[in-house]
């Protein structure tokens, strides 16, 4: 009884699975929410605000980008461009006090949560003056002082930290949330299944929340996991949601009724937040695993365009008001760079600052 | 002094750091209602319930990074694993994560943590349940290592590493619990991390020795004092920091040093204080430095092949006499 011999195909090619001519997106983004700012419960203040920092995000990526490519620093550099929304949306949905702590595309996330321009441009410079004073780079942005707890490479590596800051938050029973976000490629490490088990079992009050942003690496999600991501949260009995990450009302919208439902039960949240990352995974990325099509139509639901426009339209500013905002930023930016090139690099003996909190020890220095 | 088992002396270390101290708590598999799989948190839950004694599940990974985090939030998680050959599946969060997320964040959180559990082999379990991992962690920059051999040591050790500000390792073995020891009285007691001690004076040889293989070495110097040789054997209860002034002063005095160690040779600690010695201690030495320890090969089942494999008295006295030139 011969079989029909077909040779084993363990993950098909993603850019040539395109059908008739159209081409399968890597991410179906939900709708958007219609409802206006002020029916969030958010003021004029507040979206000028958000877009203020959105821009900022994207002009200061932009310009790191740039010197990157001039070879004024090295390293790794991993661009949050078109994510913006979702870091934005987030920080007005949380309390001040409330933890972040991400995967390494983090510099949006340190941007929102307190770490100036300044001090991000100079860490990517290595310089002394940076965030983490040169120690960690692009990857290790971190603010601790405002409950942002830093970005993380190992992929899902943090995801258990995150778990242990909500357990803290519980033990101290101090009403602080925490919310770990990772990308679609973290799903599928068994550190968060293994921490979303004692997340659900001990209910501890932590927002698990996967930007997916279509890819891992060059790997398209489809090809990487089964299913819905935000259905993995059914085997956890654990409360879920997917929603827009293209539009930072909607992210607000939804982050902020998840954080208050934690806060108030102490029951963790698994969120799928769909979104798109308009650059390469990293400056490295020749990309050749997606269309150009593909990338052109999300370009299309850019989330600082959209607010920038909805300022527009709902008359919160005119076009000079966000002129002079974007000029502002752009400043704020240029300064930056010369600031991180004029900053000192960390003097020597500071190769063996920040080790330890207690008495330092390190095997036969001399 | 009171004759303590060295599990009641690790009790007592952490009943004491959790009636001082509310944010000290203690998790692991088995730890509270089981009351602990080798019974070292008897009695624990019943005295401060289930907020700060915790059953996991069997996820070392993921209870070791929650155990980081809440770290990194101020509070002082003891994190019991069954044995260190089930913290392999963690070492991301002690390797990766404990030890470094001070350093990268430019000292901006700082990790307090103490994991804890059986070192090393216990008996015929096998190639997966029968390893030594205290060099390997030592190799890591940011951690502590402990690796006591008696119940007044792991008492007074243990303590510090609660009280550390730092990441610290502390390993035990399934085989000494029930070892009796005395154990000091005095209020609060406290040993320093980093403090090796001369366990027993001699002449004529300094042997190295922590952990399980300082009572097999007991074992060697006292058939060796038979003979007419007189060893000094120093315990250096920290792994890392390694009290390597300790050793190099006997051995100044001695001049033959034999290191016994429960891990595989290549790297091991004895390959790091033979290293030291002989750099430090070069024109003391009437004889090069030995090491006794397990060969480069797997835990075997075999009643008659484990006891080949691992480190005894006999490899301990033919390596004194090897520095001897006895033999
Ligand atoms: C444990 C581990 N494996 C592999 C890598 C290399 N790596 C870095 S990022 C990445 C892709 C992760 O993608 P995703 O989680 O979707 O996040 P995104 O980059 O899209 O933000 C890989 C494979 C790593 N850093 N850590």
């Amino acid at each position: 009884m011969a079989k029909n011999k077909q040779e084993a195909v363990f993950t098909p090619i993603g850019q040539n699975h395109s059908k008739n001519g159209k081409f399968e997106k890597s991410v179906d983004l939900p709708p958007a929410t219609r409802k206006k700012h002020t029916t969030l419960g958010l003021s004029d203040d507040d979206v000028v605000e958000m877009f203020r920092l959105m821009y900022l995000q994207r002009r200061f990526e932009e310009r790191a980008m740039q010197m990157y490519q001039k070879g004024k620093f090295g390293g790794f550099l991993h661009l949050y461009i078109g994510q913006e929304a979702v870091s934005t949306g987030t920080v007005f949905a949380l309390n001040d006090d409330d933890d972040i702590i991400t995967a390494y595309r983090d510099h949006g996330w340190g941007l929102v949560r307190g770490i100036s321009a300044r001090e991000g441009m100079a860490e990517l410079f290595g310089k002394a003056t940076g965030c983490s004073k040169g120690k960690g780079g692009s990857m290790h942005f971190a603010n601790t002082e405002q409950h942002f707890w830093g970005g993380y490479g190992i992929v899902g590596g943090h995801i258990p930290i995150g778990g242990g800051l909500a357990f803290a938050n519980k033990y101290l029973d101090n009403g602080q949330i925490s919310t770990c976000f990772f990308g679609d490629g973290a799903v599928d490490q068994g550190s968060l299944h293994e921490t979303m088990n004692m997340a659900q079992l001990w209910k501890l009050p932590v927002v698990f929340v996967v930007e997916n942003n279509g890819y891992s690496m060059g790997t398209a999600v489809k090809r990487h996991t089964v299913g819905e991501i935000y259905e993995r949260a059914k085997g956890y009995g654990m409360k879920h949601a997917c929603f827009n990450g293209m539009d930072a009302l909607t992210v607000y919208e939804n982050m902020k009724e998840i954080a208050d439902e934690v806060r108030e039960d102490s029951e963790p949240y698994f969120v799928e937040i769909r979104t798109y990352r308009y650059r390469g995974h990293s400056m490295s990325d020749p990309q050749k695993y997606r269309t150009k099509e593909e990338l052109e139509e999300f370009q299309k639901t850019d989330p600082v365009e959209r607010i920038r426009q909805y300022l527009l339209d709902k008359d919160v500013l005119e076009e000079s008001d966000i002129e002079e905002i974007e000029n502002k930023i752009e400043e704020e930016v240029l300064d930056a760079i010369d600031y991180a090139e004029e900053s000192p690099s960390p003097e020597p003996e500071e190769l063996y600052e920040d080790m330890f909190a207690g008495t330092p020890y390190f095997h036969d220095k001399k | 002094m009171a004759v303590l088992q060295f599990r009641e002396a690790l009790r007592d270390a952490i009943d004491e750091e959790m009636a001082r101290d509310e944010m000290v708590f203690i998790m692991g598999e088995e730890v509270a209602e089981y009351n602990g799989a080798y019974k070292v948190t008897e009695g624990l839950l019943d005295k401060y319930g289930f907020k700060r004694v915790i059953d996991t599940p069997i996820s070392e990974l993921g209870f070791s990074g929650i155990g980081v985090g809440a770290a990194m939030k101020g509070l002082r998680p003891i994190v019991e694993f069954m044995t260190f050959n089930f913290a392999v599946l963690a070492a991301d969060q002690i390797i990766n994560h404990a030890s470094k997320v001070r350093y990268m964040l430019g000292g901006q959180a700082s990790v307090p943590i103490v994991f804890r559990g059986p070192n090393a082999s216990a008996g015929q379990l096998g190639a997966t349940h029968s390893v030594a991992y205290d060099s390997m962690y030592a190799h890591f920059p940011g951690l502590s290592v402990i690796y006591p051999s008696e119940p007044d040591d792991a008492k007074g050790l243990l303590k510090s590493a609660i009280r550390s500000e730092d990441p610290v390792l502390f390993m035990e073995s399934e085989q000494m619990y029930g070892l009796k020891g005395e154990v000091s009285e005095e209020d609060d007691y406290i040993i320093p991390i980093g403090k090796g001690k001369i366990k027993r004076e001699g002449d004529d040889v300094t042997i190295i020795a922590s952990g399980k293989m300082y009572h097999v070495v007991k074992q060697a110097a006292e058939q060796l004092a038979k003979d007419g040789v007189e060893a000094e054997v120093i315990d250096p209860r920290t792994i890392k920091p390694f009290d390597i002034e300790m050793v190099i002063e006997s051995v100044k005095k001695t001049n033959r040093c034999v290191i016994v160690d429960e891990a595989h040779p290549f790297g091991g600690v004895a390959a790091e204080a033979g290293f030291l010695i002989q750099r430090e201690a070069f024109d003391y030495l009437d004889a090069p430095v030995q090491r006794v320890t397990l060969p480069d090969v797997c835990a075997p089942f075999a009643k008659n092949l484990f006891d080949i494999w691992l480190p005894d008295a006999k490899q301990v006295i033919d390596a004194v006499n090897t520095v001897t030139y006895r033999n």
